[in-house]
């Protein structure tokens, strides 16, 4: 066995990964506002109007990738958490800490955006729907992480406290999905189901895909651009802080 | 597992010597179970549809106050420091302050429960299965719960964010054990959802004592 040659650990220090960050994030920002634009372009101009749902349909372009990303952003968040517990790194605490706004946004929006696709669909903003409902338990889920970690003063306390919300939430999930799913079954809620949607048109769902790289890069940018504030928030009293060139301005 | 049995002692006695603890989260129960029937109307038929949803959110609500009390004492006057550094795992002990917690506030809930039902109107053997799935589904509750208080020790206003921490976490107990009542009178049986709040309660117990002297780890730093 040699050694590896790569050092794994190199950018988990927080002084290395400021300036890594901040030479990546604004191509991240410029790849999803150009995915962004050319999405929209394609979800509003080029896709067909849809023969049963007509135009209103378009607000799955927007609402799909954001529950994707929703999902997606918890799971990473899960991931850190669990490379925190292991490796006990500074930086997968506040990588942590940097995606839950994002996520929680994105939540909110796939909520949002489906009341007002719910409404000229199915009749109504809301039905207890598993998905619908699941959902709205994650979006509770990144609010709770949000306020427990904001609500502990010292950050490497909080960081800590934080694995442990999103560990036991990540296990979780499935488990609140699969009960939702059947308390539904039981009740005969939902008489329309997402899964028997028609089949998409390729252009329909070339623009979904565009739309979803386009937010994974706004999540990207939007992460690495938090965190360097995170990173300069907690090491304030660092030498390596005060001799950055736009301290020093 | 001696050390289990004196931690769960302890904890019981705690328990009798402030009785007002224990009473006022019982009371608490049989008051939200009334509020219902005032605010909807005393009509049996609604009454009876609604009870198992009722009672098992009340039952919810009851635990997580109670939760509270289940580490804050021992936080605030050190022993819970003590219990940190004994030899025995303090997984272990924390699983005897768990089980104390729910002999002291998941117990008197199942025991309390029937009652409450017959208010309510439900027919005998559906207040049979209530009581065992509030039997199997209340230390669910404390297993949970735990891992939030621990969480939420000695963090400002940890009262409101206990509750934001753990009743997403309880959704899945209120669907199973609210279920087994409804699948019961509905003529499908209850034994699905009795045996999976049976499975999910296998699991916490493995899993919540660990996750919850995580958490304390934290606290206690």
């Amino acid at each position: 066995m040699t050694p590896s040659s790569i050092n794994w650990f190199k950018f988990a220090a927080p002084a290395r990964f400021y300036p890594l960050a901040g030479r990546l994030w604004p191509w991240f920002a410029a790849i999803g506002t150009l995915l962004g634009l050319v999405g929209l372009w394609i979800s509003f101009f080029v896709a067909p109007t849809d023969f049963q749902q007509g135009e209103g349909y378009r607000i799955i372009f927007i609402h799909v990738p954001a529950s994707w990303m929703s999902m997606f952003i918890y799971c990473v968040m899960a991931f850190y958490a669990l490379l925190g517990v292991t490796f006990n790194t500074r930086l997968a605490g506040m990588m942590s800490s940097a995606l839950a706004p994002t996520g929680a946004l994105f939540a909110f929006l796939s909520l949002w955006t489906g009341a007002l696709w719910g409404k000229p669909m199915w009749g109504t903003w809301w039905v207890w729907d598993a998905r619908l409902t699941s959902e709205l338990i994650l979006f509770f889920l990144y609010v709770g992480y949000i306020a427990l970690t904001a609500a502990i003063d010292d950050p490497r306390r909080a960081d800590k406290a934080g694995f442990i919300v999103s560990l036991v939430g990540v296990v979780n999930v499935p488990v609140i999905y699969f009960s939702v799913k059947w308390w539904n079954t039981l009740h005969q809620g939902a008489s329309v189901s997402l899964t028997k949607a028609p089949s998409m048109a390729t252009t329909m769902l070339l623009g979904m895909l565009i739309m979803a790289l386009a937010f994974w890069a706004y999540t990207i940018a939007m992460a690495l651009y938090r965190v360097r504030a995170i990173i300069l928030e907690r090491e304030r009293n660092a030498t390596w802080v005060a001799e950055l060139p736009e301290m020093k301005s | 597992m001696n050390a289990f049995g004196s931690v769960l002692r302890r904890d019981l006695l705690l328990a009798t010597r402030r009785k007002s603890e224990v009473l006022t989260a019982l009371f608490f129960f049989m008051i939200v179970v009334s509020l219902f029937p005032l605010g909807i109307g005393p009509e049996s038929a609604i009454l009876r549809r609604i009870a198992p949803g009722v009672l098992w959110v009340a039952a919810l609500l009851a635990a997580m106050l109670s939760l509270n009390r289940l580490f804050a004492g021992d936080y605030q006057d050190g022993t819970l420091e003590q219990l940190a550094l004994s030899p025995t795992p303090l997984a272990l002990l924390v699983g005897g302050k768990i089980l104390a917690h729910w002999l002291t506030s998941g117990l008197p809930l199942v025991v309390l429960a029937p009652v409450l039902g017959l208010q309510f109107d439900l027919p005998a053997e559906a207040l049979g299965v209530m009581m065992l799935s509030l039997l199997l589904g209340t230390p669910l509750l404390s297993l949970i719960g735990a891992i939030g208080a621990a969480l939420t020790l000695g963090v400002r206003g940890g009262g409101v964010l206990l509750s934001l921490l753990v009743l997403p976490l309880y959704i899945p107990t209120l669907i199973f054990g609210a279920g087994a009542v409804e699948a019961y009178t509905a003529g499908l049986g209850a034994g699905a959802n009795l045996s999976l709040l049976g499975a999910l309660l296998a699991l916490a117990v493995f899993f919540a004592p660990w996750a919850a002297t995580a958490a304390l780890r934290i606290a206690l730093e």
